[in-house]
């Protein structure tokens, strides 16, 4: 199972990648940036899981002697949970270049853009 | 069509990497150190239910602080790079009048979404959730009011204030848990009181729920300056 959720994740970071390196709309490299952003997150979570164990929160069911046997590893859902925040408000900062970058020049295509090629 | 190709190849790279990742990942049978302790010493340390609240708001507090300081410069820089339209240009702009269906089902939904992002946060100790989650949540409530009455500007003195206020209470938390417990951001400041209840945990429910004040606001902060967002001319 964990394999499965492995290679999902894996797969969207190489989508994700895909999507930044060959779409030429910024509004999309935004997309693909957003699908790789989720990808890393699946692969953080699938490597923290432990087979037949269950979410790292006590209660009737996992009494606190049994905490360590019977929990998957609460420190990557930490760092995940910490990272979905960051992808959001990072997304929201690129979203608002894009809005500027549009202002400036009137379009999306990230050909238009030169300032910075040599 | 050249640059494609050069795209691929790197891709087809990066996979190669991911793919040796792939292969060299080992199914663990146990907990790693960090984590052990986290599990063993946790509930009884902190009286905290939910291991990932506890990891997230006390033993990395100060991670979560930096985290909640990367979303407050996000929301500046977003405010200072987007000049907001005034109350008569947005009236001006002529919006299309928004739907029945969608004005009633507002005012219905709204207070509940913010009720339900508040029991998330203040619940954050003891069930699968926290201030971040229910901050989205509330944002989410404030983005449907957005929607429903696009031309108002209600309810931004009270985002702004709701956001400070909440910022230096969290930060004010963290210091009074030098002198009165262990260190910066402990949550002994409190008792930890009886396990599994609502008033327990020290002071993790009190700076979960600071936190999710101040995601709700910081988030709609942000959805507003996208929304008021004028052209430069």
């Amino acid at each position: 199972m964990e394999y499965v959720a492995l290679a999902t994740g894996l797969l969207l970071v190489l989508t994700g990648l895909w999507g930044i390196a060959s779409q030429r709309n910024i509004f999309r490299i935004i997309i693909g940036f957003s699908v790789f952003d989720t990808g890393l997150h699946v692969v953080l979570v699938s490597i923290a899981y432990l087979r037949g164990r269950t979410a790292p929160i006590l209660d009737e069911a996992v009494s606190k002697g049994q905490a360590v046997n019977r929990i998957v590893d609460p420190v990557p859902q930490a760092l995940v949970l910490t990272a979905i925040v960051i992808g959001v408000a990072i997304t929201a900062l690129m979203l608002t270049f894009a809005l500027k970058l549009y202002e400036k020049r009137k379009t999306l295509e990230i050909e238009s853009f030169e300032d910075l090629k040599w | 069509m050249v640059k494609k190709i050069f795209a691929l190849i790197a891709l087809a790279g990066i996979a190669f990497m991911l793919w040796g990742l792939f292969k060299s990942y080992r199914h663990q049978e146990t907990l790693p150190r960090t984590s052990r302790y986290y599990a063993q010493k946790g509930p009884d340390e902190l009286g905290s239910a939910n291991l990932v609240t506890s990891v997230v708001v006390t033993y990395r507090g100060l991670d979560t602080l930096g985290e909640v300081t990367i979303l407050f410069s996000v929301a500046s820089i977003i405010g200072f790079f987007l000049k907001s339209r005034t109350q008569r240009e947005l009236k001006a702009e002529g919006f299309r009048e928004t739907s029945e269906l969608l004005h009633t089902s507002t005012a219905f939904l709204v207070p509940i979404i913010f009720l339900f992002g508040a029991y998330v946060f203040v619940g954050g100790h003891l069930s699968p959730g926290g201030g971040f989650q229910g901050g989205a949540i509330i944002a989410s409530g404030t983005l449907l009011l957005f929607l429903a009455t696009p031309t108002a500007s209600r309810g931004k003195t009270i985002i702004s204030l709701v956001e400070s206020v909440s910022g230096v209470a969290y930060v004010g938390i963290g210091i009074a848990g030098i002198f009165l417990a262990a260190g910066f951001l402990d949550n002994r400041i409190l008792p930890t009181g009886r396990f599994g209840t609502i008033f327990s945990a020290g002071a993790i429910p009190v700076i979960y729920s600071l936190i999710g004040l101040k995601v709700g606001a910081e988030l709609s902060a942000i959805l507003y300056k996208l929304k008021d967002a004028k052209e430069d001319e």
